[in-house]
């Protein structure tokens, strides 16, 4: 049995037939074909898919596709503006913030959110915000410093 | 501010380094940022199939039977792949450069050796259906003792773990149960020494717990080979092994990788590529082997358990005389790479240390555990944690600074080490210089004026190099008790015919000093070189 959805995803209307009790992560990778979603743990527990449902951070892993009708879904795929990278990406670059690269799309995702309802966190607010990823290479600092390049506007430094 | 000490490595490092403490981005940032670097899993294909695994429940079991008719009918299921099916179902890894017997296969005939060993593939138009197919196996099994710790794996009568090597033992050079040092004489010098410290450490296994997990889609191409997108950290070892287990030419498999999600050792294993392409011969579709998080934290090889006594036996004046070093390496059911971690280990002792008398017994041992594998350093770490550990240990004893008793130990240019060859391109001891000023450790004088050079510090032992050197310091308790120490090292001449390999261990004869100066620079040295000996230095 399938299930037809339709929800925003980077601002765009899109559809999709969910097997019945599938999870967006899938429908987002395999039925969409947004790649830039990783799967981590399959389980809830890495933050590695991490996206944005209405603003808020969410695993698509452990959210139930069929959950997400008529909502507005924001993926690290969405973040740029045609050539033009969001000033996240810029920071994750000059600050050395992704090593293998694989967590980087999730912790993105959760640093936007922080930075859209909190344009000025304190660094006790990045972390909470991040808490739920888990990087494996980079270590969390150059992490942490990139979000607060971004929320004190020093993320053109070289750009 | 950094500060390049290039005077140090004058004739090893033929590279400016001006990149060190300059910003930098990484070539594939811009897809890390963007979400379109392309790991394995990012490739789509029409008609996609999935491998899942049977992994045993058990850590030690004989397989009496197997019934997988029920999910053979099962939906979805294209494909149920067993051990028979295997072409070639016994390998080792280091096969590949002759290191060690073929004890491992791909999938289980008869024997079940760790918890977690795979027994059966199930090809399956999804995961889930592969998994729902998997509920309906029904394997039946006859447990058989186990054996999960290293010492206990080495008495008499301790259950037999690997039929490759009965004795729980990996076999160096076909006949030596262990790695052995030997240097000087440990046994004399202890009864000499002022002071004998011993202890004993043991580290658990690591999970490398990469945010991406191990695995691989084989996809058939048009021309009789087969393509595989692959999470692997050696793209190349796993192709020639998955040609090994698959009876392949290497040529008929094209390895597509080099995007990894997170590897540090827990990705050189060639878990998957092998079945994977097995099951895409078998159907003639594109087939995905994805480790879950379960698989990758529970069967996923980890850095290996090591238990490592130190015996020391140091001078109060702060001289070791004396190292004495049994490590017991856990290597799991199979050999894997910690053979090889065992040779590194023992190549790594006694740490960077000047020691007149040095003995150490390593051994790589298997027990019904989780087959280990590489990991950052593996055979080095977690001795070097036990070394530095006892090191501390020592200097308290002998009331001495721990940093002094660093730098009046370490190897300085012309030292004779353990390994028999002479030491050279030293710089522990301004490394640690410039860590006490850096860290605003106070460090006497006398420390400070020491260096790593020939003559660069007080004699300790015998070295070729101590010959010449004049003592600078006064010792801080009791005077220098004078030690039996060799003071002369029986080396072949420079025209002395190269060593043959291999060599077996324990290596009687010296090999030649490494006479000529290292043109260019070091690196790109073979990944295994320290197996055969060839490494430079």
């Amino acid at each position: 049995m399938k299930t037809p959805i339709q929800f925003q995803l980077n601002g765009e209307e899109v559809a999709a037939f969910a097997e019945s009790g599938a999870n967006l992560l899938d429908v987002l990778r395999e039925s969409i074909g947004d790649l830039s979603v990783k799967g981590g743990c399959w389980q809830g527990t890495c933050g590695t898919c991490t996206v944005l449902i209405d603003g808020a951070p969410r695993l698509p892993c452990v959210t139930l596709a069929e959950t997400c009708v008529g909502k507005s879904i924001e993926t690290a795929a969405g973040l740029r503006r045609g050539p033009d990278l969001h000033p996240l990406q810029h920071a994750f670059m000059e600050r050395f913030a992704a090593q293998c690269g694989y967590c980087t799309p999730g912790i993105l995702m959760a640093a936007k959110a922080l930075l859209d309802r909190s344009p000025n966190p304190t660094r006790a607010e990045v972390v909470d915000a991040i808490c739920g990823n888990i990087c494996r290479c980079t270590g969390y600092e150059p992490i942490i410093q990139a979000i607060l390049d971004v929320a004190r506007g020093g993320d053109r430094r070289r750009a | 501010m950094l500060e390049f000490r290039k005077d140090i490595f004058a004739d090893e490092r033929d590279d400016n380094l001006i990149e060190i403490g300059q910003p930098t981005q990484r070539q594939d940032i811009l897809g890390h940022v963007t979400g379109t670097s392309p790991f394995y899993d990012d490739h789509r294909f029409a008609n996609l199939l999935h491998l899942k695994i049977l992994r045993s429940p058990h850590a030690h079991a004989r397989i009496r039977s197997i019934d997988d008719s029920a999910a053979a009918r099962a939906p979805g299921v294209k494909r149920i792949i067993r051990a028979a099916d295997v072409p070639v179902n016994l390998n080792t890894l280091l096969s590949l450069i002759q290191f060690g017997k073929d004890d491992e296969p791909s999938l289980a005939a008869d024997v079940v050796r760790y918890k977690g060993e795979p027994i059966l593939g199930i090809v399956a138009t999804s995961e889930r259906a592969a998994l729902e197919a998997m509920a309906l196996v029904r394997v039946s099994y006859d447990q058989l003792p186990a054996v999960f710790d290293v010492e206990e794996a080495l008495k008499p009568g301790a259950p037999s773990v690997n039929p490759t090597y009965p004795k729980n033992t990996f076999e160096y050079y076909g006949k030596y149960d262990h790695q052995k040092l030997r240097f000087g004489d440990v046994e004399s010098a202890f009864k000499q020494a002022d002071l004998v410290l011993e202890d004993r450490y043991q580290m658990s296994p690591i999970e490398h717990a990469p945010t991406e997990t191990n695995g691989s889609i084989a996809v058939p191409d048009t021309n009789g080979r087969f393509i595989v997108y692959t999470s692997t950290q050696a793209l190349f070892f796993s192709l020639d092994t998955a040609a090994k287990i698959n009876a392949m030419q290497s040529n008929q498999l094209h390895f597509i990788g080099g995007t990894v999600g997170g590897g540090f050792g827990g990705k050189v294993d060639t878990m998957t590529e092998p079945l994977a392409i097995l099951a895409a011969r078998l159907t003639g579709a594109p087939v995905r082997y994805r480790f879950s998080r379960h698989e990758e934290m529970q069967f996923g090889s980890p850095r290996g358990a090591e238990r490592i006594s130190i015996k020391d036996g140091v001078m109060k004046d702060g001289r070791i005389v004396a190292r004495q070093v049994r490590a017991y390496f856990d290597s799991g059911a199979y050999t894997r790479l910690s053979s090889y971690a065992v040779v590194k280990c023992v190549a790594h002792i006694p740490g960077p240390y000047t020691i007149p008398n040095v003995h150490a017994d390593v051994y790589c041992v298997f027990t019904n555990r989780t087959p280990a594998t590489a990991m950052r350093g593996f055979g080095v770490t977690a001795l070097d944690f036990a070394l530095e550990s006892h090191m501390d240990k020592d200097a308290v004893a002998l009331g001495i600074d721990p940093l002094e008793f660093r730098i009046l130990n370490a190897y300085r240019d012309g030292d004779m080490k353990a390994h028999r060859r002479e030491a050279k391109n030293c710089a522990l001891i301004e490394c640690a210089q410039v860590a006490a000023e850096k860290a605003n450790w106070p460090l006497r004088d006398e420390f400070r004026r020491l260096s790593s050079r020939q003559g660069g510090g007080p004699a300790r032992t015998g070295g070729a190099a101590d010959r010449a050197r004049a003592p600078a310091i006064a010792p801080a308790a009791a005077p220098p008790q004078p030690m039996p120490q060799r003071v002369a090292y029986e080396r072949p001449t420079p025209a002395a015919p190269a060593r043959t390999p291999p060599t077996p261990p324990p290596r009687s004869a010296p090999p030649p000093p490494t006479a000529p100066t290292p043109a260019g620079s070091t690196h790109g040295a073979p990944r295994f070189s320290s197996v055969f000996g060839t490494r430079r230095r």
